[in-house]
């Protein structure tokens, strides 16, 4: 086998961890509160940023820094769902998914505003490691690890605890959950929470690997829906299956065409994929 | 009655006035307000009945880009580029639309599905950039004055042009409101099964509406790119504009005639405002003003500025529900329909 393709091929299942991360938590959100966050990417966007000025601006040390962008984050999931979510709770879903979309329109006009269009990398380098001729990031690497250690902490978090035992069941079934003694706005809050920390931790992930500026959630942000639509909404394992087979294309796309291309075969892939199986890949 | 004749008989002479009076800029204003007004009144033409499609965005990027490369490589007049920019467009729409609407694609995936497509077309623009010169933007050849070539340096005649399409737009809209297809699809946007079940076509009424939709998109983005003479795929293609249409459209209300044209109107000018008022030392003030708005409108305002309107001069009038007057109105004048 080509030694370059095999590089694309890891490289595209690191990327994959990430990716499954942020579809983590976009499927958290829709599982349990039924509202797509079309301003996800952009959450992560804020993170970075985040990141960036405490740690290359203010000289904040890094995992301090990535601590605050977490738990930052959290809390402007909180925010969210108070101010934008929580009135629109009840009306047609399509309301929800454009008050999400509004936010989006905010939030990257609002850091052009604040921060220009210029480029910024927070300046870590980390080491590139050689393995049999086969080049890794270290970046990319420990992004995989973390992203799969975040997944397997959401997933004990969601079996063994009390709260993620009341946060299945909202998903399974909203309306008598009520009548279990389940306070449902708490629990939406907590996810919420769960959610923003989660694009917060991958916000720490992408810092090390690529450059922040006000439009990267519009490089992320289409994909991770199409992984979590590909999974079946709502899915988590289904979601987190479904990064690697669109990491994969999108690494192998880019190996044989160019980037954007491989791009056009992942979107591609994914509506010929919606008709054959309109309701996710692993729907039931 | 009467006073929304009087209200269109005064707008329509304050459009035929406008090149007259107007100095260029606002007339520039007033032509791109009046296209997009064109390419949102397309969008609503679904959005109404429920199908939020977030894939007008590649219908628009077909549309502006067939006519602009037939006409630099082969130097083919838009006046036959325009229809094959069209035709490719629906190509398109039935392409994805009909198993979509086959397979029961709906709601968050019919959105997701759609938006996919839009990326699909904008993505493809950018790497053909040997032809279409990718994220730097097109540029078509200018000949100057031609009919041939549908150039017009000169505003004037871009103004004529858009205010015919627009009023075009609105003769669409109008036709399918007033039409029967529009109880059917609105039966089917409630209940996909019973309305399959008294016999309605599913299929074909939904195929409809959206190849018109399609080809209506794909119109306003041709005039768009002979009007502005330079395409760029960000701003004809992709999630950004695909957003950009069904935000306007959703402000200013997919249920009324004028609604998107209101959208079009508040959207262009408060941004063009913001933008004269900030300068261009607070790039992304106006956006973020927008945005801000957007929020704050579907929260409170999901029916959209001018449905809100009309429901409130409605309630004082009569206390029915909006929809029930509609109808009652659609039956009552059934010879204005042509408007």
């Amino acid at each position: 086998m080509d030694i370059y393709l095999l590089e694309a091929i890891i490289n595209g299942i690191l990327l994959g961890g990430v990716l499954a991360l942020l579809a983590l938590g976009l499927n958290l959100i829709f599982g349990v509160i039924d509202v797509v966050w079309i301003c996800y990417a952009d959450i992560v966007m804020c993170g970075m940023y985040a990141i960036f000025f405490l740690y290359a601006q203010y000289h904040v040390p890094l995992p301090l820094a990535f601590l605050i962008a977490i738990i930052g984050i959290a809390a402007l999931g909180i925010l969210v769902h108070l101010f934008i979510i929580a009135p629109v709770l009840d009306s047609a879903p399509i309301n929800q998914l454009l008050a999400t979309g509004g936010l989006l329109f905010f939030l990257q006009s609002f850091a052009t505003l604040l921060f220009g269009t210029d480029f910024r990398n927070i300046g870590v380098r980390l080491p590139v490691l050689e393995v049999a001729t086969i080049y890794v990031s270290f970046a990319r690497l420990i992004a995989f690890a973390v992203a799969l250690i975040g997944a397997v902490a959401l997933y004990v978090f969601l079996k063994r605890t009390y709260i993620g035992t009341a946060i299945r069941a909202i998903s399974q079934d909203r309306e008598i959950v009520g009548l279990m003694g389940v306070d449902q706005r708490r629990i939406y809050l907590v996810v919420s929470g769960i959610g923003g920390a989660l694009a917060g931790l991958a916000a720490c992930l992408l810092a090390l690997q690529y450059d922040v500026h006000p439009f990267i959630g519009n490089t992320f942000g289409p994909v991770i829906f199409m992984i979590c639509v590909l999974g079946g909404l709502g899915n988590m394992i289904g979601g987190f299956i479904a990064a690697f087979v669109i990491s994969q294309i999108i690494a192998i796309g880019g190996y044989y065409s160019s980037t954007e291309l491989s791009y056009v075969f992942a979107f591609t892939f994914f509506i010929v994929l919606m008709f054959i199986r309109p309701r996710g890949l692993f729907a039931p | 009655m009467n006073l929304n004749h009087v209200l269109w008989a005064v707008g329509l002479a304050i459009l035929i006035a406008l090149p007259f009076l107007a100095p260029p800029y606002f007339l520039h204003l007033v032509i791109q307000i009046l296209i997009w007004a064109f390419i949102y009144t397309a969008w609503s033409l679904m959005g109404r009945f429920g199908f939020v499609s977030f894939g007008h965005g590649a219908f628009l990027g077909v549309g502006a880009y067939v006519p602009a490369l037939l006409w630099n490589y082969y130097g083919l007049t838009p006046w036959l580029g325009i229809p094959l920019g069209v035709a490719g467009a629906v190509l398109l729409a039935i392409v994805v639309g009909y198993p979509c609407f086959r397979r029961r694609v709906v709601g968050h995936y019919f959105a997701l599905v759609t938006l996919a497509l839009s990326q699909v077309v904008l993505l493809s623009l950018v790497a053909a950039r040997d032809i279409t010169g990718g994220s730097l933007g097109f540029t078509q050849k200018a000949v100057g004055h031609s009919w041939y070539a549908l150039q017009f340096p000169e505003k004037g005649y871009f103004y004529v042009i858009a205010v015919l399409l627009w009023l075009a737009g609105l003769a669409a809209w109008r036709s399918i409101d007033r039409g029967i297809g529009r109880e059917a699809l609105e039966a089917i946007s409630e209940d996909e099964d019973a309305a399959a079940a008294v016999g309605i076509d599913v299929m074909r009424q939904k195929m409809r509406v959206t190849i018109v939709s399609a080809a209506l998109t794909a119109v306003g983005g041709a005039i768009y790119g002979q009007y502005v003479m330079y395409l760029n795929p960000e701003t004809v293609s992709g999630i950004a504009v695909s957003l950009q249409i069904v935000f306007a459209a959703i402000a200013g209300g997919v249920y009324s005639l004028l609604g998107p044209s209101v959208g079009s109107l508040l959207t262009l000018s408060l941004t063009e405002g913001l933008r004269v008022w900030f300068g261009t030392d607070y790039i992304g003030a106006a956006n973020t003003i927008y945005g801000i708005l957007l929020v704050l409108c579907i929260i409170f305002m999901p029916q959209g500025i001018v449905g809100s309107l009309q429901g409130m001069r409605r309630r004082g009038a009569i206390a029915k529900p909006l929809v029930t007057l509609d109808r009652q109105s659609a039956t009552r004048r059934p010879s204005s329909a042509a408007q």
